[in-house]
């Protein structure tokens, strides 16, 4: 297992530096001389040649790479072209919003999408399950930035119940907690869907074993078989939380785009807006990051809670 | 994934006749009807865009000052009019020509050069396998959301670039999947058999294994084709995929926006179709899945 | 020492190794190996059937595999009618593939799902060159040879006969080619007893009519000593025994076939019980032990045993056994191989 589990951290190495190579690439994807891709157009040429020595723009293409992975190493991602403030500054900060929101749309994910999808399972075939299925296949086909409009044009607009934009201005935890709502369940949503469909499938799974039909002849109490259920669905379930988790992470750009959440979706967005390849490359950089690092925990604690996985 | 390829023995009592493969896959789709509802919607939407030049009452582009964010059910425009006074019947169905091209085209490429890779590395193997699979492994570093705003950040809007962005999100998740339901196939002993037989890769691969490997490709792929939907508008509905003035339903989306505290049902209107579109791909999907008894 | 006429072997193997690599740790390094079949020899003379018998895990699966080239040795060679098979060049190979072929254990593995049955058996030919038509009659004559009356099944699909009916099938295919080898890998392991009667009296009938040379696998001392004229006895890799199957039957040499036998259950009841019947499971091949490999499980191990493996002796007339309690019996000179 330690080698499985030595080697799946050995993985990882090659492939954040790929994603680090995707990530350098885009400045050479932006059109028009890579440049103007990182400085405003208005910059001194003192400030020009400052940054093609940092960027080394005049070296060959890999020593370039190298040039800028150890800078990134160093945690210095450049400086945001609109803003002039350093990337890794505007990005721990918007991180971190971005880390509650996915967060908290998870958890309410988590708790709706496992008593859905167990409460379908054991009600197999009849209406609960089928509106458990339902609303399953909904979460995942919804369009999650029309929802949050949605749910924008209903509670703020028409019932006014909460604020439509942004992050709360004044302290407090209501405040707070009033503004990241709506975009909450925008985001929940998808994870909503798939983790409904994963428990109920895993929950049928295990309810449909020859030992837990035995339990069940032997008559044993309601209450038993679902314990048993919960624990033997239990890996299952967390894997997919925590992918989940990491796609929440990623896949927040749009809601946060329509909430106006200062999170890290939110500054992609602008940054694309203003054309500010240097924010641009930090955002995605820190966010992919943080998925493979995710996916590994996952990993992991899968290997943890069930050997047998380590040995494929 | 496990591969399931035989069929309940009561299928052939009530076919009579033995029954190739795919003509089971197509008794069993005709008789769910779910899936047949959701095909029969995705036909109805597929024609309307289609047929969008002759079924529009009018120009999509043509505005009119006065006659802006009209009501549904306003006089001569059934379903309102957007935020310059354009008819919003004739925008969304010349807005599905556009999200469906944006939508579809990624999961056909991802099909084609997902299953040509997947297979190459998985019936080859070695090192072919290892490059191929890590080279992979590397776009998976990336959510699909995130990835495919990344590199359509960095290229700039436009339906290409959409399309060119898409498809590096879909083809690494095909090849995946084609990859290990090669490497399953190619274990197997009738391809062993083949080979005692003294055909050659070209005719191994044409006649025994895409013949297996294609069925469950396919149904990944029909899975995908939903998030590719949801994505292809969503990158319009952040101004980087279609640009204005063409009609496009996450651009619709994205300009109506504004105009929700006049009008709260007009805007909404585009979402609705991007969700009807996308949720009737999931169940077929699902329905296609389960005709083909496939078990992820 | 071919059957009676004195003709050349058809199949040669000599010292046949093939070890897999068993990767494992950080790096995936190669730690281990599976020493699945180690320096087997053996001749196959024409129209004989040699019977190979063993445990599951013996190598016997991947020793046939071997034998029709579908992985390479490591070490060794294969003459087939005095050819060099790992010799011959891709267009040889492909024309030598005609000569010898092979039925597969599982007969749900071995048929693809999307062919009918027809198109499966006809595939081979086609492969070779035969014009569509004509290879579909020809597989539809061979179906009704083999007891699939081709109106009725021609058409089906495999998911849509029985266990037996595929391997009539399976052996249809290997047929159509008109090999003159036929390697059978388990061709009746996974079928009903009832069934596996009707298959091998078919495979009897079918050799007799077609002047085939089998190589028979099975782990079935039954089916073994039923079909073979002579007997391969394989332990973790190795050739431990080989003779005729009646010398084999009254008087086996090697304390591992001996103790086949007395585990195999026969209907005889003089014949009953009076060795000792095999305990436990072969030890890994991974690590199999040093010198004689059976000296784990054998109920005369002696200490030279450990120190290095005995080679084949004659002990009788065609009949040589790899073990140290016959050095003073080996008095026939000649190997048999």
């Amino acid at each position: 297992m330690w080698a499985y589990v030595g080697r799946r951290l050995l993985l990882a190495i090659p492939t954040l530096l790929g994603a680090s190579i995707i990530v350098f690439a885009m400045v050479h994807l932006a059109p028009g001389d890579p440049i103007a891709a990182v400085m405003p157009a208005e910059s001194s040429q003192a400030e020009i040649e400052a940054t093609k020595r940092a960027y080394g723009f005049d070296k060959p293409l890999p020593v370039q790479y190298l040039v800028w992975l150890g800078r990134v190493a160093q945690g210095d991602l450049g400086r945001s072209i609109a803003t002039r403030r350093a990337v890794i500054l505007d990005v721990r900060d918007a991180l971190a919003n971005s880390l509650v929101l996915a967060l908290s749309s998870s958890l309410l994910a988590f708790a709706l999408g496992v008593a859905l999808g167990l409460l379908a399972a054991f009600r197999q075939g009849r209406a609960l399950d089928k509106l458990a299925s339902a609303i399953a296949v909904v979460g995942v086909s919804v369009p999650h930035y029309w929802a949050g409009i949605i749910l924008i044009i209903i509670f703020s607009v028409q019932l006014n119940w909460l604020p439509a934009m942004g992050a709360a201005n004044e302290p407090g935890v209501l405040p707070y907690l009033r503004h990241i709502a709506l975009p909450t369940v925008a985001l929940s949503l998808i994870p909503l869907g798939v983790i409904t469909r994963v428990v109920r499938s895993a929950a049928l799974d295990i309810l449909s074993q020859e030992f837990v039909l035995a339990l069940r002849a032997k008559g044993l109490a309601a209450r038993r078989v679902f314990t048993h259920v919960v624990k033997n669905a239990a890996p299952q379930i967390l894997t997919v939380l925590g992918l989940q988790f990491g796609f929440q992470l990623g896949g927040s750009v749009l809601v946060e785009a329509v909430f106006s959440w200062p999170g890290t979706g939110y500054l992609l967005n602008l940054a694309i807006f203003q054309r500010d390849i240097p924010v641009l490359q930090g955002v995605i950089l820190v966010l992919a990051t943080f998925f493979v690092l995710l996916n590994l925990a996952v990993d992991l604690l899968q290997t943890l809670v069930d050997p047998r996985i380590a040995r494929h | 994934m496990a591969i399931t390829t035989t069929l309940p023995r009561e299928l052939d009592a009530v076919a009579g006749a033995p029954m190739s493969y795919w003509r089971t896959v197509g008794w069993r789709l005709a008789r769910d009807p779910a899936t047949l509802a959701a095909g029969a919607v995705l036909v109805l939407i597929a024609l309307s865009a289609l047929l969008a030049p002759w079924l529009a009452p009018y120009d999509p582009n043509a505005g009119s000052i006065r006659l802006r964010l009209a009501f549904v059910g306003a006089p001569a425009h059934l379903l309102g009019t957007d935020e310059q006074g354009r008819d919003m019947l004739s925008r969304l169905l010349w807005g599905g020509r556009m999200t469906l091209v944006a939508g579809l085209t990624p999961v056909l490429v991802a099909f084609v050069l997902g299953t040509g890779l997947g297979v190459l590395a998985g019936y080859v193997g070695g090192l072919t396998n290892t490059l191929v699979m890590r080279t992979m492994d590397i776009f998976y570093a990336f959510p699909a959301v995130l990835l495919a705003i990344a590199i359509s950040g960095a290229l700039g809007p436009g339906l290409p670039n959409t399309l060119i962005s898409l498809s590096i999100v879909f083809v690494p998740r095909v090849v995946r999947v084609a990859e290990s339901a090669t490497v399953q196939v190619k274990g197997l002993e009738y391809i062993a058999a083949a080979r005692a037989s003294g055909a050659g890769v070209g005719a191994i691969v044409r006649h025994h294994l895409l013949a297996n490997v294609l069925g469950p490709i396919l149904v990944f792929a029909s899975t995908q084709v939903s998030l590719s939907i949801i994505l292809a508008a969503g990158l319009s509905f952040l101004g980087l995929g279609v640009t204005p003035p063409a009609a496009e339903w996450g651009l619709m989306l994205n300009a109506l926006r504004q105009s929700i505290y006049v009008n709260a049902v007009v805007p909404a209107l585009p979402g609705v179709a991007i969700f009807v579109t996308s949720m009737a791909f999931n169940l077929l999907s699902d329905g296609l899945r389960d005709a083909m008894e496939i078990r992820a | 020492m071919s059957p009676g006429n004195g003709a050349p072997p058809l199949l040669e193997v000599r010292g046949l190794r093939k070890h897999f690599p068993l990767r494992g740790g950080v790096f995936q390094r190669t730690h281990a190996w599976v020493r699945a079949v180690d320096g087997v020899s053996f001749d196959v003379y024409p129209t004989e059937t040699l019977g190979i018998v063993g445990e599951s895990g013996c190598g016997k699966s991947t020793l046939a595999r071997l034998i029709l080239r579908l992985i390479e040795p490591d070490a060794g060679t294969v003459r087939f009618g005095g050819e060099d098979v790992r010799a011959a060049t891709p267009p040889r190979m492909k024309r030598l593939r005609r000569d010898m072929q092979l039925v597969f254990q599982d007969p749900y593995a071995s048929l693809n799902p999307r062919l009918t049955i027809e198109d499966a058996v006809a595939f081979s030919l086609i492969v070779h060159g035969t014009p569509r038509a004509e290879a579909r009659d020809r597989a539809r004559a061979l179906l009704g040879r083999v007891g699939l009356d081709p109106r009725l099944y021609g058409r089906r699909y495999a998911h849509e006969l029985s266990g037996g009916q595929r391997q009539r099938v399976n052996i249809a295919r290997a047929l159509v080619l008109d090999p003159k080898l036929l390697v059978l890998d388990e061709p009746v392991s996974a079928l009903d007893k009832s069934v596996q009667a009707q298959v091998l009296n078919l495979l009897q009938d079918l050799k007799a009519e077609r002047a085939l040379t089998y190589v028979f696998i099975s782990h079935d001392l039954n089916v073994i000593e039923y079909v073979s004229g002579r007997v391969l006895v394989m332990y973790l890799g190795e050739v431990v025994e080989t003779g005729t199957a009646d010398a084999l039957a009254q008087s086996p040499k090697h304390p591992y076939t001996q103790a086949l036998f007395a585990s195999a259950p026969s209907l005889d009841p003089d014949h009953r019980m009076e060795r000792p019947p095999l305990a436990g499971d072969p030890p890994n091949p991974i690590d199999p032990p040093s010198g004689c490999r059976f000296r784990t499980r054998c109920a005369f191990a002696m200490p030279r045993c450990a120190q290095a493996p005995p080679t084949l002796l004659a002990v009788g007339a065609r009949h040589e056994v790899a073990c140290y309690l016959y050095e003073a019996e080996a008095t026939v000179a000649a190997p048999a191989c």
